[in-house]
């Protein structure tokens, strides 16, 4: 069961924080979902808001410490230049070459790498707007569809952006893993 | 029977919080632009390789970030002591922009300005 250290960081950034950014999400886009003033008392919203809070700032928090490491620890990594002349078995230490030297493995870095190092900086800004805005503005929240409709909004497309990132960096790891 | 006030929130303008929504999608489309500029320009692809071991992504994460804050601190700054009175219409540009940056994230899209 050993595990290299890039294996670790690898394995925190992936199924730590991506992942616990993932499962925070349901339960509070349910709680977000449940917060209107026509559903619920006044302790009841004292009690799902103060939930919610806890489980937005935890997904910001997450998303923040998964877009970071993988950018600076992990993606140096992956994109490190092999010797030159490297070919093949060579290049199992250098993953995006030893992607891109495959016809059938190409559209990993070519589409998977480069839509998932990208589309994953988009859900910390967005969960980081809701958490804010469900810690500072409740009431207002509590009061107003348009307000809370804009923050499912930005929530399922946080996820939806953080999903993304997280299966392509799976299935990526699976076809040249960062060892 | 109305949900008595929340004392965190209780009379506060709605304009702090479509602010930091709007700001949001700002910073979301900011880094979808610096996407498709790097990849249409070799210069601007290296004057954004703020950290080599990382290339442009590092400079493309960051100045985005940074938009977002300046735009989140400029547009709090305005609104926080209003009540917006067309909500709606901010939601929606907030959608605009989202879109926007997802489509300009795509890599078919960025793909289609690559510099030769």
């Amino acid at each position: 069961m050993e595990m290299t250290s890039r294996e670790l960081w690898t394995a925190l950034h992936g199924m730590i924080f991506g992942a616990g950014f993932l499962l925070a999400f349901s339960g509070g886009f349910a709680a977000l979902w449940a917060l209107r003033s026509e559903w619920i008392t006044a302790r009841g919203a004292a009690g799902s808001g103060a939930w919610l809070v806890t489980s937005a700032w935890t997904m910001a928090l997450f998303a923040w410490l998964a877009v970071l490491i993988g950018t600076y620890v992990i993606y140096p990594w992956y994109r490190a230049k092999p010797p030159a002349g490297a070919t093949g078995s060579a290049l199992v230490d250098y993953p995006k070459y030893l992607l891109i030297s495959r016809p059938q493995t190409t559209d990993w870095h070519e589409f998977g790498m480069e839509w998932k190092e990208h589309v994953a900086w988009f859900a910390p800004m967005l969960a980081t707007a809701v958490a804010y805005v469900v810690t500072r503005y409740r009431q207002q929240v509590v009061e107003s569809a348009t307000l809370r409709r804009a923050l499912l909004v930005l929530y399922a497309v946080s996820f939806s952006c953080a999903a993304v990132a997280g299966l392509f960096g799976a299935l990526i790891n699976k076809a040249a893993p960062t060892r | 029977m109305p949900t008595p006030p929340l004392e965190s929130s209780a009379n506060l303008p709605d304009g702090g919080a479509w602010a930091a929504i709007l700001a949001a999608g700002i910073g979301c489309l900011a880094l979808g632009l610096c996407i498709d500029l790097a990849e249409a320009s070799k210069a601007i692809s290296n004057a954004m390789n703020f950290y080599n071991p990382t290339g442009d992504l590092a400079g493309k994460s960051t100045i985005a970030v940074l938009v977002w804050l300046v735009s989140w601190m400029i547009l709090h700054a305005r609104w926080k002591n209003r009540n917006l009175r067309s909500p709606g219409k901010i939601s929606a540009v907030m959608l605009i922009l989202v879109a926007l940056a997802m489509v300009a994230a795509f890599p078919p899209f960025f793909e289609l300005f690559a510099a030769a």
